[in-house]
């Protein structure tokens, strides 16, 4: 079948609602009757609340109530209830369950009134007293007594393989070095909302921002003791999330509590502030240890992480699985240990631990290779792994080495002189770096519904999410494929717990995934159509076989004679029948597991560093990407781009300050936590090298919200210490570090 | 936010009389800062006299052959204003190096003025902060203090100011035209900000119903030898953590004036005049900037996550210098 849409550059199919305004977000919705939540948080990081002091506010005509631990609705009492798709192991932090204190920001209260001016005026009368207990919140004092968790989030650490130790001792060249970012935020341009309708007999609706709506819909229903029927989800459009609505947050907590309450409809929306009042990319430290013979053969890798968790869950994410993905090595030893803090849980955050760890390693991979004096890219390729070594399996499809090819030649690499401050223009040293990395290309277990219309129109969907990613456009694209259909003949429907089942929007999955289910049920539909078909009267398709049948142009006709044909809708219409439908469950292959299953990246990367100053500009970024069948270029680019902005952010910006005399982050808005602007963001290229893979998933695609961050900050880096001659192993880079 | 009263001036003498005859008001011009402070509680006025429709947003020719920017127009239309443009250059680029487009297109000159410190504790009300509610102390020394003061600071506050507007017009020797209760006043922009000292809920010496109606350069616009150097994080909407505005009068290789003034660094704009005289009659060199940029900073003190600053600010000096009299290496 020629493929008229699937790797098209289509234009978004959401993206007219979304720049003129018919898109709705979580706290756009209009429902009757509407009131208006403002939650109050705490002043301090580990205590007791003594007492809340809510008179002030409630004196206040039009404040309806004020929420706390001692009037709160009975809540569930079992961790599990709390326990949502994403919960690490631990228990979940409940909001308002009783009068202790955290965490800094906690939320500890919620001032519902009639307009949102009036909850947030009330909100700043509620007196709070405290009981203090000393927190910690320094990484530093608290590393000592990093411990490993009974039961890992992320990739277990494997057992050791081969002599790690004596290998690095009879390396040629070594190196031993400590790797850091601190905490990050996703700040998502959206800030987390929920508006619940109060549908007035025990029922609510609830548009919440979310990574998937069934997952709100199963912490709603845990809680509070909600049947199924009695909570429906909607989530249709999400401004940004990276992560953070992965779990649902606790202003989908408060909004439902008080609308069970007063029965009433409440909105929650956070403030940006509030932004910084929950799950972060946990700050972490990696020492890493690298041997190389003479001739610059990796030869030991031991790789120890240390990350930030809370004191009351067991965050981990694969941040040390990387040295086994990327390099081969006989001799490797990693560890993942946990630094409890009094903090919030930690949170996925685009590419969770891969940006992490490949950030580490492939900074010390660079400096392995000024050791050994080789050219950096041509040292990872020597060190090049033929199989994951983690799960001592063969790759599904491996085009890095095209990645490199194809990246080197677009960059110029050839050019470059190897010596570190070796070129200059001015007062401006400039440095040209590289870095690999991989992404996980996961397919989960999926369900979609497919209609077809009798004005010819498709209807496909599944309870997935879009979060900015294409994630309505590229299933659009796979429908219209396997049933021959023109893009606008055909409509996918998303965020919506009352769809058929989806993984959380996450992990890169969605296009594998989702996508495969979309063409499963599409191809039943058409296997149904055929049979269809086979109903009228005189019908040529009598004994033909669904193989012998090619879906095209709106039409169904035989492979072998396209004349004879028949229009889709005309089967409807000749079986007098309005629609006709299909669901399907996708599960992944068996074969999938005999396959270590990864996207692949190689980035280039030119700086130019003012010698007295210390000021970086990232001149020019070349991303080489291979990640399975490309549905939608336009749409895979985007999100190329936008890992590549926030890779620049990660290395020179991101910085959640945490000042640990409050145990509470302190640049909580977009002036002061910064992430690149415009001026930072120069020449981008990005290339998707040619890679096929029947194995990863029926689509081919390997998903692309992550690969396009994971190389970006190392790369950046390795590019730096090349202008400058100084390595700097604590993010961000920021100029006093260069000065 | 909390509730409050508005009244619109129709002249300055109405905005001041307004301004008396409220407790705790303040004026709103383009509300750039104050909406912001106000929607997280850390200013609580009780009354906004807004000012927008004053006339005061002309720029115009004064008799002396300077301008006199009227405290109302935008600093966007004061950066891009042709004879801000070509007689200022300097006060354009440092309007220009700061904020964002948007915030330009709203805020005034005056506001950029009285905009508030941007330090982190001053934005937090769960935090200390004497600026904020004098008396309870100061987070920032012993918090982070990135961004802060290196010069000029006390015990009780190390905010620095963080407009660049305010830099530019302290290397130009500008004066603030006030009009409060007792009538008019002029007050060059050195007097207009103030050191911290053991009042630092006072960012300025306005009294406490005067309101500025103009903001005069005088003629000397150092139009052929000048720069605004800005470091920061990021290339555009970040406050400085230091700049420099430089303006230099060369005569033959030979410098007449230098006027240089330093932002990020201290609770106002660093002017040093004195070390600024030891450049004149000498030739514009590196080696003879060097000794003037140690002598700026010659006393300065940083704290845990500052101190960079110090050796920033002189290498920052000379490089200006060197690109304000044109010399390349």
């Amino acid at each position: 079948m020629a493929s008229e849409v699937i790797g098209k550059p289509k234009n978004r199919v959401d993206g007219r609602k979304k720049v003129t305004g018919q898109a709705r977000y979580a706290a756009e919705f209009s429902v009757p009757d509407l009131t208006y939540g403002v939650v109050v948080n705490s002043a301090i990081a580990r205590g007791t609340i003594k007492s809340i002091d809510a008179s002030e506010a409630l004196k206040l005509e039009g404040v309806l109530q004020v929420f706390t631990h001692e009037n709160r609705t009975k809540l569930a009492y079992y961790d599990k209830s709390y326990q949502d798709m994403d919960a690490p192991p631990g228990s979940p932090f409940r909001p308002l369950y009783n009068n202790q204190v955290q965490f800094n920001m906690q939320p500890i209260a919620l001032v519902v009134a009639e307009t949102y001016e009036l909850a947030l005026y009330a909100a700043a009368l509620v007196k709070v007293e405290y009981e203090q207990a000393p927190h910690e919140t320094k990484f530093a004092a608290q590393r000592p007594y990093a411990y490993e968790p009974e039961e890992y989030k992320s990739t277990p650490p494997p057992e050791p393989w081969g002599s790690p130790e004596e290998a690095l001792k009879n390396a040629a060249h070594t190196i031993t070095e400590e790797y850091a970012h601190p905490s990050q935020h996703h700040n998502p341009i959206e800030m987390h909302a929920s508006t619940v309708h109060w549908e007035g007999d025990g029922r609510i609706t609830v548009y919440d921002k979310i990574q998937g709506a069934l997952n709100s819909q199963k912490y709603v229903m845990g809680i509070f003791g909600l049947k199924e029927e009695e909570v429906r989800v909607l989530s249709p459009f999400v401004g940004g999330a990276f992560g953070s609505g992965l779990r649902p947050q606790y202003q989908l907590f408060m909004a439902v509590m008080a609308a069970l309450e007063l029965k009433r409809s409440v909105r929650v929306v956070l403030t940006r502030p509030q932004m910084f009042s929950f799950g972060h990319r946990p700050k972490t430290v990696q020492r890493l240890s690298l041997g190389a013979s003479a001739d610059g053969k990796l030869q030991a890798v031991i790789h120890e992480a240390y990350a930030e968790t809370s004191r009351f869950e067991d965050y981990s994410e694969d941040v040390i699985i990387w040295p086994g993905v990327l390099y081969n090595c006989d001799n490797v030893k990693l560890s993942h240990k946990l630094v409890g803090l009094d903090v919030y849980t930690p949170l996925d955050m685009r590419a969770p631990g891969g940006t992490t760890g490949i950030f580490a390693l492939e900074c010390a991979i660079d400096e392995l290779s000024y050791k050994v004096g080789m050219d950096p890219m041509e040292f990872r390729l020597k060190n090049y792994a033929e199989k994951d070594q983690i799960e001592d399996k063969p790759f599904s499809s491996k085009e890095l080495r095209e990645c490199y090819r194809q990246g080197a030649e677009k960059f110029g690499w050839k050019n470059r002189k190897q010596a570190p401050r070796s070129m200059r223009e001015g007062h401006q040293l400039i440095g040209w770096g590289v870095a690999n990395g991989a992404w996980e290309a996961t397919q989960k277990p999926a369900s979609a519904k497919a209609v077809l219309a009798l004005n010819g129109q498709l209807t496909v969907s599944s309870a997935t999410g879009d979060i900015g990613t294409g994630t309505y456009t590229i299933m659009s694209q796979i429908a219209a494929e396997s049933l021959g259909l023109a893009l606008d003949k055909v409509e996918f429907k998303l965020g919506d717990s009352s769809l058929p089942k989806a993984p959380l929007e996450g992990g890169s999955w969605t296009a594998s995934s989702v996508g495969s289910a979309v063409k499963k049920v599409c191809n039943k539909l058409g296997e149904k159509l055929l049979e269809l078909a086979q109903e009228i009267e005189g019908s040529p398709f009598k004994n033909v076989k669904i193989e012998e049948v090619v879906f095209e142009g709106g039409r169904m006709h035989l492979k072998n004679n396209s004349s004879t044909a028949i229009a889709l809708t005309e089967i409807l219409s000749r079986n007098k029948t309005e629609s006709l439908q299909a669901e399907a469950d996708s599960e992944p292959s068996d074969e999938q597991e005999n396959y270590s299953r990864y996207s692949h990246s190689a980035v280039f990367v030119e700086v130019k560093v003012d010698e007295d100053l210390g000021t970086v500009k990232v001149t020019r970024v070349v991303s080489a990407i291979a990640g399975g069948r490309i549905l939608n270029p336009k749409t895979a680019r985007s999100q190329i781009l936008g890992g590549i902005v926030w890779g620049i952010g990660m290395a020179m910006e991101e910085y959640s300050v945490m000042d640990n005399q409050y145990g509470r982050f302190m640049n909580h808005d977009l002036a002061e936590y910064h992430v690149p602007v415009n001026a930072d963001v120069h020449d981008v290229e990005v290339i998707f090298v040619e890679e096929k893979d029947e194995i990863v998933n029926p689509i081919g695609a390997k998903g692309l919200g992550e690969i396009g961050i994971v190389s970006v900050a190392p790369a950046i880096a390795n590019a730096i210490y090349h202008a400058t001659g100084k390595r700097v192993r604590d993010l961000p880079i920021t100029l006093d570090k260069l000065v | 936010m909390r509730p409050f009263t508005y009244t619109r001036a129709k002249d300055v003498a109405a905005a001041v009389t307004d301004i008396r005859a409220n407790s705790e008001a303040r004026f709103i011009a383009g509300g750039t800062n104050l909406l912001d402070l106000m929607k997280i509680d850390v200013m609580k006025p009780r009354h906004l006299v807004d000012i927008t429709r004053l006339a005061l947003d002309t720029i115009e020719e004064t008799d002396e052959g300077g301008l006199r920017l009227g405290a109302l127009v935008t600093n966007a239309d004061t950066a891009y204003h042709e004879q801000v443009e070509k007689r200022y250059p300097l006060l354009s680029h440092a309007i220009l190096a700061g904020a964002t487009a948007q915030l330009r297109n709203k805020a005034t000159d005056a506001g950029n003025l009285l905009q508030r410190t941007r330090c982190y504790y001053f934005y937090d009300t769960d935090t200390a902060c004497n600026k904020r509610e004098p008396g309870t102390g100061c987070s920032a020394i012993s918090g982070y203090n990135r961004n802060h003061a290196i010069l000029g600071h006390s015990e009780h506050c190390i905010a620095t100011h963080p407009s660049d507007m305010a830099v530019g017009l302290a290397a130009l020797d500008a004066r603030i035209l006030v009009t409060g209760p007792q009538g008019e006043r002029m007050l060059p922009i050195s007097d207009l900000h103030r050191l911290p000292g053991n009042t630092p809920e006072k960012d300025t010496n306005l009294g406490e119903n005067e309101i500025i109606t103009a903001i005069e350069l005088p003629p000397q616009g150092f139009a052929q030898h000048f720069t605004y150097l800005k470091n920061r994080d990021r290339a555009s909407y970040a406050f400085a953590l230091v700049s420099v505005a430089a303006g230099l009068e060369i005569e033959g290789g030979v410098i007449r004036e230098a006027r240089i003034a330093l932002g990020g660094v201290a609770h106002k704009p660093w002017r040093r005049p004195e070390a600024e005289a030891m450049l004149r009659g000498k030739k514009a060199s590196r080696e003879n900037f060097q000794p003037v940029a140690d002598a700026y900073v010659q006393g300065a003190k940083g704290f845990e996550h500052n101190t960079f600053k110090i050796e920033l600010a002189r290498r920052s000096i000379v490089r200006a210098l060197m690109t304000a009299a044109k010399i390349e290496e």
